[in-house]
């Protein structure tokens, strides 16, 4: 290399070096919360523990063991199932309320906006004991619903029901909170696309179909892509009715659930971790598959 | 299991019944690996292990405990007051469960731990096995036999050492209502046969009545077997036998069955509201349990005064005197501790001195010590909450009668987390528990072998 073609390169360096130190604040705080965690759960992956004989390198075993695992399938065929009813009610029940304050028809609509909103604020676990109560078919709400109608069809802790029953509660503490993103959406339209609608003669359906929807779009994606992530997370509704209900719900119910049994109630940290890479997996590739698809169709538009 | 924060005393294990009692045990201390190496000098002469802890005493220091014991507040007063120059932190942990992953995760993390733990009888094998737990026998702790039920000393040594102190005992007995008996003129059942023939009369009479509440829970389950005299689990170091189908397991299914079948066993979850509730106000007949629940029914279930009274455990034939443990904790030293000899010696004030044992008998504990269990005071006490029963008598009794040689899992809190995905569901579909039974015994087997133990099922 010839020497006058040294400096360029050495400038060059040192450009990089000094960017690297504005955005260090940020790696550091990523590696720490983000890399590290995963880099250590994919280690612990492909370990074993046990009582007897202590820890030892198994290679990709858990992830044969697995796989083959049919509380795993079963699991997540479950919260598969939630996510393709539970989620579309749920993102509707919000849009619909989001238009309803939008249209500006509404009495009190600040008040409604509260409202709706207001569950998300109560915390989880105070939501699904007070949910608990009532599904209670003894002394609940659901014991009175039966002896007013006078049978015993109302019972949303049975196996029947339960899943329905938790679908219940997660629509009701996440409608107000996707109602609020789809809301502040619809709230970022220019104004000036209503009066060239009015002077169109658009009725008020015709600017939900041509404006609004089209409007709302991206927000309805990132809504998606969060439900879709809350759902393949279901824990905490299941996992505390289960207090109630404890052989109605088994520790495999969600794999999250099942994870949490395997570590801190078998101590099989590295089969846990392992679950939890193969979730984590699954839950981004089907995210980024509705995030390709939703800004893929928009851009055709 | 319920899963219940609340769940104050559970199960009861014997590491290795049997063997243990007797054997001298200062002998076994000798060259285990487990003892600790800073005691090394001490570990060969316990006279001078248990003076070693009077000097700590003297010198002071700082200790926490982990504990869900409602008189542990108390006690550590007590034990400050005595030496002052020790200070001792109480960490409240809630319940069993919540204590057991706790401990866990602090022990797997390699530092967090508290010096002194709770466990119950039921878990220690968990945290004995893989040498998380202090090894007492170089502190002259082998002398402290005497003073425990060999049921609870058994319970907390094994060949290898001595692991834990005992706190209490849960010898089972009858606890029923006497206003529903009354009312529904029910006669206390010595037997399982009247045992079931009451519980038919109350739902033939009132079906929103609920004579027996078992919505499957597998401490109850294996203390029943227990009692019919099965021994489904078996330990010889690495091996472990599980037959969930031998004889006695069978006998109490087929018992018990009978109940299940019929739709006559309430599905309330034990330690929830709801079933607080029912034991106060008279939905709840009968609960067979161990013998702390007359402090569980003091501070829980006020509206059940006067109402209550204490019964000898049902036989399954007459004449027959066989009960069984259900629920029991000991207190341990976990290996971390940075201070040994001061967390040994405060452990060993905790659960053999006197002025600490009062403070627990104060507050409804039922002991693992005979001179407690023997004593006038303790068998005369009469209670007003039982209607001015002498309900130690009772249960002292039982205590004399639980029979011997049982043993629980090595990993038996993991096998009661997976006893409601199993046996649960026969309880579920009132349908044969033997089925579900055979199901759990199948996943602990595969559990026993992904743990590295040669795991027989006969």
């Amino acid at each position: 290399m010839s020497t006058a073609a040294a400096p360029p390169t050495l400038r060059r360096q040192r450009r990089s070096f000094v960017g690297l130190w504005f955005v260090s604040p940020f790696l550091v705080v990523f590696a720490f919360v983000l890399i590290t965690p995963v880099a250590y759960s994919i280690y612990l992956s492909v370990f074993r523990d046990r009582l007897v004989g202590g820890r030892s390198f198994v290679g990709l075993d858990n992830y044969a063991q697995l796989f083959a695992d049919p509380k795993f399938w079963d699991g997540l065929g479950r919260v598969a199932l939630f996510l393709a009813v539970q989620v579309p009610i749920m993102l509707a029940l919000a849009l619909v309320a989001a238009l309803a304050i939008d249209s500006g028809r509404l009495r009190g609509s600040s008040f409604f906006r509260i409202a709706v909103f207001l569950p998300y604020a109560v915390p989880g676990v105070v939501a699904v004991l007070m949910w608990g109560f009532m599904y209670g078919d003894q002394f609940g709400l659901a014991a009175n619903l039966n002896d007013l109608i006078g049978s015993e069809v109302v019972q949303p802790l049975t196996p029947q029901w339960i899943l329905i029953a938790v679908g219940n509660i997660v629509t009701w503490e996440f409608v107000g909170y996707n109602m609020l993103i789809f809301y502040s959406a619809l709230r970022a339209i220019p104004v000036d696309l209503y009066e060239a609608a009015a002077i169109d003669g658009a009725g008020s359906w015709r600017v939900v179909l041509s404006i609004k929807l089209p409007a709302l779009r991206q927000a309805i994606v990132i809504a998606t892509i969060f439900s879709i992530i809350g759902s393949f997370q279901l824990f905490n509704e299941p996992n505390i009715l289960r207090t109630l209900i404890p052989s109605v719900i088994s520790t495999y119910f969600t794999p999250n659930m099942y994870a949490y049994n395997l570590s801190f109630a078998g101590q099989q940290y590295a089969y846990a971790a392992t679950l939890a890479i193969v979730m984590g997996v699954v839950t981004a590739v089907i995210a980024y598959v509705v995030q390709l698809r939703g800004s893929r169709e928009a851009d055709l538009r | 299991m319920s899963n219940s924060a609340r769940r104050r005393i559970r199960g009861v294990a014997v590491l290795t019944a049997g063997a243990l009692l007797g054997l001298g045990l200062t002998a076994c201390s000798s060259g285990t690996s487990s003892t600790d190496s800073s005691s090394g000098s001490a570990s060969d002469d316990t006279a001078a292990g248990a003076a070693a802890l009077d000097a700590a005493l003297e010198k002071g220091g700082e200790l926490t405990y982990w504990t869900w014991t409602p008189s542990a507040e108390d006690q550590v007063a007590a034990f400050e007051k005595a030496y002052p120059n020790v200070h001792v932190t109480v960490v409240n942990t809630g319940g069993a469960n919540d204590n057991n992953t706790k401990l866990q995760n602090a022990i797997k993390a390699g530092s967090g731990a508290p010096d002194v733990v709770q466990i119950e009888y039921q878990s220690l094998p968990q945290f004995v096995l893989p040498g998380d737990l202090l090894d007492l026998t170089p502190y002259g702790f082998a002398d402290l036999e005497s003073k425990y039920t060999a049921a609870g000393w058994g319970a907390v040594t094994t060949a290898d050492g001595i692991w834990a102190l005992p706190q209490d005992s849960g010898p089972m007995a009858l606890f029923y209502n006497k206003t529903v008996f009354d009312e529904y003129g029910l006669t206390v059942p010595a037997t399982w046969d009247e045992y079931i023939a009451d519980a038919k009369k109350l739902h033939a009479a009132d079906p929103s009545k609920i004579f027996a509440n078992d919505p499957g829970d597998a401490g109850f389950t294996t203390s029943m077997i227990w009692q019919a005299g099965g021994r489904p689990f078996v330990s010889d170091g690495d091996t472990v036998t599980i037959n969930l189908q031998d004889e006695g397991t069978k006998k109490f299914a087929d018992m018990w069955n009978q109940l299940n079948e019929a739709g006559l066993l309430g599905d309330i979850p034990g330690w929830s509201d709801q079933w607080f509730t029912a034991l106060g106000d008279g939905t709840i007949a009968t609960v067979v349990i161990g013998g702390w629940m007359p402090g569980v029914f003091e501070s829980g279930v006020p509206d059940g005064k006067g109402q209550w009274r204490v019964a000898p455990m049902p036989q399954y034939s007459a004449g027959e005197d066989v009960t069984a443990n259900n629920g029991g904790s000991s207190e341990a030293v976990v290996k971390q501790t940075k201070n040994p000899e001061l967390a040994a010696a405060f452990l060993r004030w905790l659960n053999s001195d006197q002025a600490s044992i009062d403070v627990f008998l104060a507050s409804g504990g039922f002991p693992a010590t005979t001179a407690d269990l023997e004593s006038a005071d303790f068998l005369g006490y009469e209670s007003d909450y039982f209607g001015g029963q002498k309900i130690n008598e009772v249960i002292v009794d039982s205590a004399k009668h639980v029979g011997e040689g049982w043993e629980y899992l090595p990993w038996q809190s993991y096998a009661n987390s997976i006893f409601n995905d199993t046996v649960g569901k026969s309880y579920l579909n009132r349908s044969d528990l033997n089925e579900g039974l055979k199901s759990w015994q199948e996943q602990n087997v595969s559990y026993g072998e992904a743990q590295g133990f040669t795991v027989k099922t006969s």
